[in-house]
């Protein structure tokens, strides 16, 4: 029985809050439509009510597990489980949510769209909540999914557009494929090891080709998810999105995601070889191309989006690496990544809601006019940067001191993933500075830029300011912060350790983290707002753009060979296929000959064979679509003749009444149609037409009579005959048959019947308009008559 | 557009009409035992209307808002998938068959066979399938005609016996 609850049947609090916050989106999208704050307000309501639920279970000793039994026989099931790690993520999702709604209301609350935004919302943090609370890799995949269905929603949600259409297609399409890629890796998984749950994994640690396979399938759906090289491409481009969406779903929840499955997956196989180096290729790459592209953006907030591919790089290297140290410091940076970044792109939004432009070459003199936020966004940098006191330095630091150490653990690949961390800080630093300087900064040759609409205190400012706030006081409350975290690393892996402190004291991480903000620093200073020349020719968005323009005009060209439209070579094609293959058919069964044929059973018999044949003949020769349809009638009156000489009277019956009502719909049709056949196509004249015709008749001609001969097995029909009373209370044994032997048969004929029906109704109907409004329809494309 | 109709084929299908339609129910229920079933008897009723149709053509539009052929269609799709559904629900296997016994005064002994309501069901949907497709290559298209194709000299024609009536 599907449905059915393991456990506590009515406690269930996790999947209650996940059906709480499709039913709040439900209630939004319907009855709120009118009132968009109080929308927001609700919505805001059950974020506050899952980040109380994760405070309440997430903080037991041992984790609260809920299970939905699915599909039984597949092994599919629901499965979630409350652990540190979830608890923290869930926490991140619900209180950052709530900030960015908050936000969200006076900054577009005014928005036609604005509703629609709320309720999709409402969803993707459901379904983000349920991935990270997801103890099982199917499980992980359905929210997977439906976090890259609300993604399109929400960053199409302009959906007048064009740019943003695009963008929220690319987006869908390349996480789209990485969650095939997830799928596929999955069901590998449930295939070679029979299980798909992370812990039974983590006990199995299996290992082969199979699982290797698997295991890079998952973690190319966790690169497209988090935009790891080479799929970073589509998260800039969403950045068409309205800020808050960008805010949240960009920079702090969705796209860790790819995090999340890595670091769940990172324990199990993260000693292998060919995972870590992909890990620290790809992650390392992206951190520095990232870092890269943001120095060349003149967009504050497309310089916001490639740092966060940048981040996203740093973070996958220490979350996939699988070395105890560095999966804690993937932790806690992930958790300060979120706080900093969530709170950049919201200053955007004001800066962008106050002046009406991003562009960091327009932008002068904003820091006078808006000192409060410039300081608010300034702190948020230097957390992204690592500047001592806030809380990205010493997460940073920890990264740093946990991959020195990692070098005992995993040799090479860890020094390889230090450097790249040590050159893509650097940039982050400078990208840091670039940032801050060119929303800020007051620029000599530029008039101050006027501010249109102030920012609220209350609706924009506080919001924006409380992720700050969060920054600074995880800064300088490291200690016990980090007391929080070691319970989420050790969930992921139980040798995880580590502890967060402010100062380090003078070592080799210190020393590397002034080096780096030094240099960092003089970059950022140094090219302050005008944009660098592309290093690179080729772009992710180009390449893309050429595979999909290439599938769609190979598609066309398919289409356009096997599908041309003409009734003529579709008639054709089926009907000498059918030959070909009756034709093979009679060939190799001609041995077992005719011999129990016999001319005919009686005259009567041959005298209606005649008739039908003279009928078929006729209907050859005519020249007139009328008569053949009366001689078609004929021909089929002429075998229920036949039906009844052998004593088939519901067959005769039927046969009757069909082909009556078959010549009234053919007249019906006929009115519409030239009167006569005339064949003016040069490409299948007459004799080729004859041929084929012939093909086909005797073909088909001696596989009925090789087939009437041909039976080895005993007929059903006796069976048929002496149950139809016992079993089924029946006399007549071909309507028994009908309804009660073969009546799923008959089920799915009807079925095909009631469909073929609304076919016919809704094609005239459609014909009907096209003529209506002028267009040349379907039906007056038919063979012209000659006059 | 010119409609020849017959004063006898319209006097006839009067009665007609309500013959088939008794003959095709007839026709149904007694399949289970003699020649006949649901899908004789749905084709000897789309008889009916199409003898009617081709009575009186488009005049008898009105008796489509009383059969609508989408209705009957959905209707007959319905009964029977759920003739064939209901045998799962009380742990039978999916249209499992069921026999009724009793006696009733008048009618002596009286057996009810669950697939008859199947072939109800099959009686319906034959029903809507032809009415469907009779309106929209019949019904419809007379219509579309005489709404797009009327010539002047129809019109004038019309007018002139609507002015002659006043």
């Amino acid at each position: 029985m599907p449905g059915s609850l393991v456990g506590d049947e009515l406690n269930t609090p996790m999947i209650a809050l996940l059906v709480a916050h499709l039913v709040v989106a439900a209630l939004v999208l319907t009855v709120l439509a009118k009132w968009p704050r109080a929308a927001a307000i609700l919505g805001i309501a059950v974020l506050l009510s899952s980040a109380v639920t994760a405070l309440a279970l997430g903080t037991r000793s041992t984790p609260s597990t809920e299970r939905w039994e699915w599909i039984g026989e597949l092994g599919l099931r629901f499965d979630l489980a409350l652990d540190g790690f979830a608890t923290m993520m869930v926490l991140v999702i619900s209180l950052l949510g709530v900030l960015v709604l908050w936000y969200s209301i006076d900054y577009f609350s005014d928005h036609h769209s604005y509703v629609r935004f709320v309720g999709v919302f409402v969803i993707f943090a459901g379904a983000m909540t349920g991935l990270v609370m997801s103890a099982d890799l199917f499980t992980m995949f359905v929210f997977w999914e439906l976090t890259s269905v609300c993604s399109f929603l929400l960053i199409g949600l302009n959906d007048e557009s064009a740019t943003a259409r695009a963008s929220a297609l690319r987006a869908l399409l390349v996480t789209g494929a990485g969650g095939l890629c997830l799928l596929a890796g999955v069901t590998l998984f449930q295939v070679a090891v029979g299980t798909s749950s992370f812990s039974e994994l983590a006990a199995a640690s299996p290992d082969g080709p199979i699982i290797t396979v698997a295991a890079l399938l998952a973690l190319t759906g966790a690169f497209t998810k988090s935009a790891q090289f080479p799929f970073h491409f589509w998260l800039p481009g969403a950045m068409s999105a309205p800020t808050p969406v960008s805010a949240y779903l960009h920079s702090a929840t969705m796209v860790k995601a790819g995090i999340v499955l890595m670091a769940r997956l990172a324990p199990i196989f993260g000693s292998e070889d060919i995972w870590r180096w992909t890990i620290v290729l790809a992650g390392g790459i992206t951190m520095i191309f990232g870092g890269v592209r943001a120095m060349r953006q003149t967009d504050a907030k497309l310089l916001l989006a490639h740092s966060t591919v940048s981040q996203l790089g740093f973070l996958t290297i220490l979350v996939g690496l699988g070395v105890p140290g560095a999966t804690y410091a993937g932790v806690a940076h992930l958790l300060a990544h979120a706080v900093f970044k969530a709170g950049l792109f919201l200053s955007v939004g004001i800066v962008d809601h106050a002046t009406g432009t991003r562009d960091i070459r327009k932008l002068s003199g904003v820091g006078r006019s808006m000192p409060v936020v410039a300081w608010l966004t300034a702190l948020s940098a230097a957390s992204m940067a690592g500047l001592i006191p806030l809380f990205g330095f010493v997460t940073k630091e920890k990264s740093l001191v946990a991959l020195l150490d990692a070098d005992a653990k995993a040799g090479t690949v860890a020094d390889v993933a230090l450097a790249f961390v040590i050159v893509g800080s650097v940039l982050s630093a400078a990208y840091s500075v670039r940032l801050i300087r060119g929303m800020f900064g007051t620029k000599t040759d530029l008039a101050p830029t006027p501010i249109d609409h102030p920012p609220s205190w209350f609706g924009l400012t506080i919001p924006m300011g409380i992720t700050v706030v969060g920054t600074v006081i995880a800064g300088l409350f490291a200690g016990t912060v980090g007391g929080w975290l070691d319970a989420p690393a050790k969930d992921l892996d139980p040798s995880a350790y580590g502890k967060l402190v402010l100062w380090p004291g003078i070592n080799t991480a210190f020393v590397i983290s002034i080096v780096v903000i030094v240099i960092g620093a003089f970059v950022g200073w140094a090219t302050p707002t005008k944009p660098w020349r592309n290093p690179v020719a080729i772009s992710g968005e180009n390449i893309f753009q050429w595979l999909f323009d290439g599938l769609i005009t190979v598609s066309k060209r398919i289409t356009a060979v096997s599908q041309s439209g003409s009734l003529l070579i579709y008639n054709s094609v089926t009907i000498l296929g059918m030959t070909a293959v009756l034709g093979a058919a009679v060939l190799m069964d001609i041995d077992d000959g005719f011999s129990d044929m016999v001319f005919a059973d009686s005259f009567m018999q041959f005298g209606i064979a005649t008739l039908a044949s003279v009928f078929a003949i006729s209907i050859a020769m005519t020249q007139q679509r009328f008569v053949a349809a009366l001689l078609l009638g004929g021909l089929g009156f002429a075998s229920a003749l036949l039906f009844v000489m052998f004593g088939a009277p519901d067959l005769a019956l039927t046969q009757i009444m069909v082909e009556t009502l078959i010549i009234v719909v053919f007249l019906l049709v006929l009115r519409r149609l030239p009167r006569t056949f005339e064949y003016r196509n040069k490409f299948a004249p007459r004799s080729a037409r004859i041929v084929i015709a012939v093909a086909v008749g005797v073909s088909m001609a001696t596989f009925a009579a090789l087939v009437s001969n041909s039976r080895t097995a005993p007929s059903v029909g006796d069976d048929y005959i002496t149950l139809s009373e016992p079993e089924a209370g029946g006399r007549n044994v071909v309507n028994v048959i009908l309804v009660d032997f073969r009546a799923t048969d008959t089920l799915g004929e009807i079925t095909v019947l009631a469909v073929a029906a609304l076919g016919v109704a809704n094609l005239v109907r459609m014909a009907n308009r096209r003529r209506r409004v002028g267009a040349p329809a379907v039906i007056d494309r038919v063979e012209e008559p000659v006059s | 557009m010119k409609l020849r109709r017959s004063i006898i084929l319209d006097e006839a299908d009067r009665w007609l009409f309500v013959v088939v339609l008794l003959v095709s129910v007839y026709l149904t229920f007694r399949g289970h035992n003699a020649p006949g079933g649901g899908f004789i008897g749905g084709l000897v009723a789309s008889a009916a209307f199409v003898l009617r149709y081709l009575a009186q053509r488009h005049t008898v539009d009105r008796i489509y808002d009383v059969f609508r052929p989408h209705i009957i269609l959905g209707l007959g799709l319905i009964v029977s998938v759920a003739t064939a559904m209901v045998p799962l629900f009380v742990g039978d296997s999916l249209l499992e068959s069921h026999i009724w016994k009793g006696d009733m005064p008048l009618f002596g002994e009286i057996k009810i066979v669950s697939s008859t309501f199947f072939d109800i069901g099959v009686y319906l949907l034959v029903v809507g399938v032809v009415l469907s497709v009779l309106v929209a290559l019949g019904v419809n298209q007379d219509q579309f005609d005489i709404d797009n194709f009327e010539t002047d000299e129809d019109h004038l024609s019309r007018e002139n016996t609507v002015g002659g009536a006043q």
